[in-house]
């Protein structure tokens, strides 16, 4: 195993190599700040592979993924009369699965985010990853891929995809770590970390994913960010109150929650608990 | 014997096509997912399943199938003995597995029910081809009783070491949804399309300057029709009160129809039209938005889109102080009335099955006051919506009504 801070479940490691073998796109979905996205860039590294990202936007078209003709250029040079403008082929830019399919290497792609773009864009694409080449209109060529890639999907859940692009990915959800998986990823993070401020900090943490009704549920990336500013404080445990737990708003609790509306949920609760006891 | 499962998923109303079948067959040939169940369970989900929601259901279906017949499952692998041997090394355990291994009662016990196991797989050798055709045992009868009457699958019996499928975690993500956000969205869309249509009276520089490098510098100019979308939406939303249990779906109506619009406006209100509805709900008593104010601040050319259950008293509706509320001065109907005085393009989407509407008073009397435009909340039902859309409504006189 590679010495790294990313873990990566059992299962997850089987979705993986199924995708491999079987050489299907695998879409990945979770709650924000799960590492989905970072599951590419570690495939790539412990394959030791060449990484292609393409981060979609919501005006990201299917077309750029492949490759965009540059008229504007074209226009200019022949305006200029340079010779370049003789050869459609001088204007053709290359997208992300075009580097990717012409890579000497098994090469591995990230799509992230699919959802974010267009309704359309997975079926626009449906094509292109089922026979991994496409063709280029301009220059009459085709492109196909030298060794289909290992093509890595993720998907915020903010948009539906088409059942005919569902149909031909395999489809991985990661869950969100459950204590003992969150220890190794915090572990493999800040191996410095006390113990007793991480059994506290974990505590703390997985209660408030527990309180009903908040807008963001904090994820793996806040739990990292907040050790990190606890740590930096170099903080001891009392500081966080375990055993009056939901009698204080935890310190740094800006890294945890980030939306005004739950700081107040929160507060409340606390007030609620506090109006128990006494 | 896996066609079977597959007809078994179906059945169960899980989205399984062929294709992925298909797959799922291909990679058993090339030996993924096999070796155990576990193995098999994890990929045939990779496969089939691509939502998470349904998780859980496949779960289940999995778990009724699969119990009683998992024998059946390893009699048609070359290698258990490796599995086995796999096993019986500690080491090679992962975390989570070792911890189930406690859960289990330690590794004596654990290895004491591998040895049970043994024995059973032994006996079952000579009547295992039989299982594969004869499908005796309902899959679907819990408990997973074998027809010699050995008990196989449930708890630890059979020295597996983790089984994913029985602790049923994905439970929270099954919501069996009536309408997806993408079925929205196709629907919202032809309400984008409404205003597409027109003249090509604006220049489309990508197009021109596409069309006349392609011509080698010959300018040739490109028009194309205004394509910013000028459609202005207001949604009113019912939120409390009998349609909390709508209030997911009207949010993923309302979380769709937010991308698709330039000019989006959300208001909520409770039950019905009254002088008052809000912007945000946790602040809905103090900081509120005045109907006449909303009629003063957004133009005619709003097309308005009323998301509400439509159940209460009939009263609410007709009657003074009628609302639950509070005390209102005028009906809610006049205040629907001046609405769409105003806003002339309107329709009301209703979550409740149009099967309620006629035996529901206050539904019928609000299909009434929208002269029959209400429509399900549905796919269907917001194309129709849309269409209705398309025409102005001319409020009834209420006077002639009562």
């Amino acid at each position: 195993m590679i010495d790294s801070d990313y873990i990566i479940t059992d299962e997850l490691q089987q979705a993986v190599d199924a995708a491999l073998t079987l050489e299907r796109p695998l879409l990945v979905k979770g709650e924000p700040g799960t590492g989905k996205t970072q599951l590419a860039v570690e495939i790539s590294q412990r394959l030791d592979a060449p990484l292609f990202q393409w981060h979609v936007k919501s005006t990201t078209s299917a077309h750029q993924g492949l490759y965009e003709y540059d008229a504007v250029s074209r226009l200019r040079d022949s305006q200029l009369g340079d010779e370049r403008v003789k050869d459609i082929g001088n204007y053709i830019l290359h997208g992300v699965l075009w580097d990717a399919f012409t890579c000497d290497e098994r090469a591995v792609v990230l799509i992230d985010e699919i959802d974010k773009a267009d309704i359309e864009f997975p079926n626009d694409l449906l094509q292109e990853l089922d026979r991994m080449s496409f063709n280029v209109y301009e220059t009459r060529e085709t492109i196909t891929a030298r060794q289909r890639p290992l093509v890595i999907i993720t998907s915020n859940n903010e948009k539906e995809l088409p059942d005919a692009f569902l149909r031909r990915c395999f489809f991985h959800y990661i869950e969100f770590p459950d204590r003992e998986t969150m220890k190794n990823i915090v572990a493999a993070h800040y191996p410095t970390i006390k113990q007793d401020l991480l059994k506290s900090a974990m505590e703390i943490f997985f209660d408030l994913r527990e309180v009903p009704g908040l807008k963001k549920k904090p994820s793996t990336s806040e739990l990292l960010d907040w050790l990190k500013l606890l740590i930096a404080d170099d903080l001891p445990a009392e500081a966080l109150g375990s055993d009056e737990l939901r009698t204080v708003l935890p310190k740094m609790h800006g890294a945890l929650l980030k939306n005004e509306q739950d700081v107040h949920l929160f507060e409340r609760l606390i007030f609620l608990h506090k109006q128990r006891k006494n | 014997m896996l066609l079977d499962f597959f007809t078994h998923l179906r059945r169960a109303g899980l989205p399984v096509s062929t294709t992925e079948h298909l797959v799922l067959l291909d990679g058993l040939s090339k030996n993924v997912g096999v070796l155990d169940l576990n193995r098999f369970y994890q990929f045939a989900r990779l496969c089939l399943i691509k939502d998470e929601s349904l998780y859980d259901r496949f779960d289940q279906v999995f778990q009724a199938y699969w119990a009683g017949r998992e024998a059946a499952f390893d009699l048609n692998l070359d290698n258990i003995p490796n599995d086995w041997l796999k096993l019986s090394d500690k080491d090679a355990l992962s975390e989570e597995q070792k911890a189930m291994v406690e859960a289990l009662g330690g590794w004596d016990k654990l290895m004491e029910t591998l040895a049970k196991r043994l024995e059973e797989q032994n006996e079952e050798h000579h009547g295992g081809s039989k299982w594969i055709g004869t499908r005796g045992t309902s899959p679907f009868g819990h408990g997973g009783f074998n027809p010699e009457g050995v008990r196989i699958g449930g708890q630890g019996g059979q020295g597996r070491a983790v089984k994913v499928w029985e602790q049923r975690r994905y439970k929270d993500l099954d919501g069996t949804r009536e309408l997806g956000t993408r079925d929205f969205k196709i629907a919202l869309r032809s309400l984008r399309k409404l205003t597409r249509d027109g003249r090509a009276d604006t220049l489309d520089l990508d197009a021109t300057i596409r069309s006349t490098a392609n011509n080698a510098g010959m300018l040739e100019i490109k028009m194309r029709a205004e394509r910013r979308n000028a459609v202005n939406v207001l949604l009113l939303l019912d939120v409390g009160g009998s349609m909390d249990y709508h209030t997911a779906l009207c949010e993923q109506l309302f979380s769709a129809a937010r991308s698709e619009f330039k000019h989006l406006e959300h208001f909520y209100f409770h039950n019905f039209i009254y002088e008052k509805v809000w912007r945000n709900n946790s602040r809905r008593h103090n900081d509120t938005v005045s109907v006449p104010e909303l009629i003063r601040t957004y133009g005619k050319k709003y097309r308005v889109i009323y998301v509400g259950d439509a159940t209460m008293s009939p009263y609410e509706v007709v009657a003074e102080g009628g609302s639950v509320e509070h005390w209102n001065t005028e009906p809610g109907a006049v205040w629907m009335q001046r609405m769409q005085q105003h806003f002339s393009h309107c329709v009301w989407l209703n979550p409740e099955k149009p099967d309620y509407w006629d035996t529901t008073p206050s539904i019928r009397i609000i299909r009434q006051l929208m002269q029959n435009r209400m429509f399900t909340l549905n796919v269907n039902g917001i194309q129709n919506a849309i269409d209705a859309l398309k025409t102005p409504i001319i409020p009834l006189n209420l006077t002639d009504q009562s």
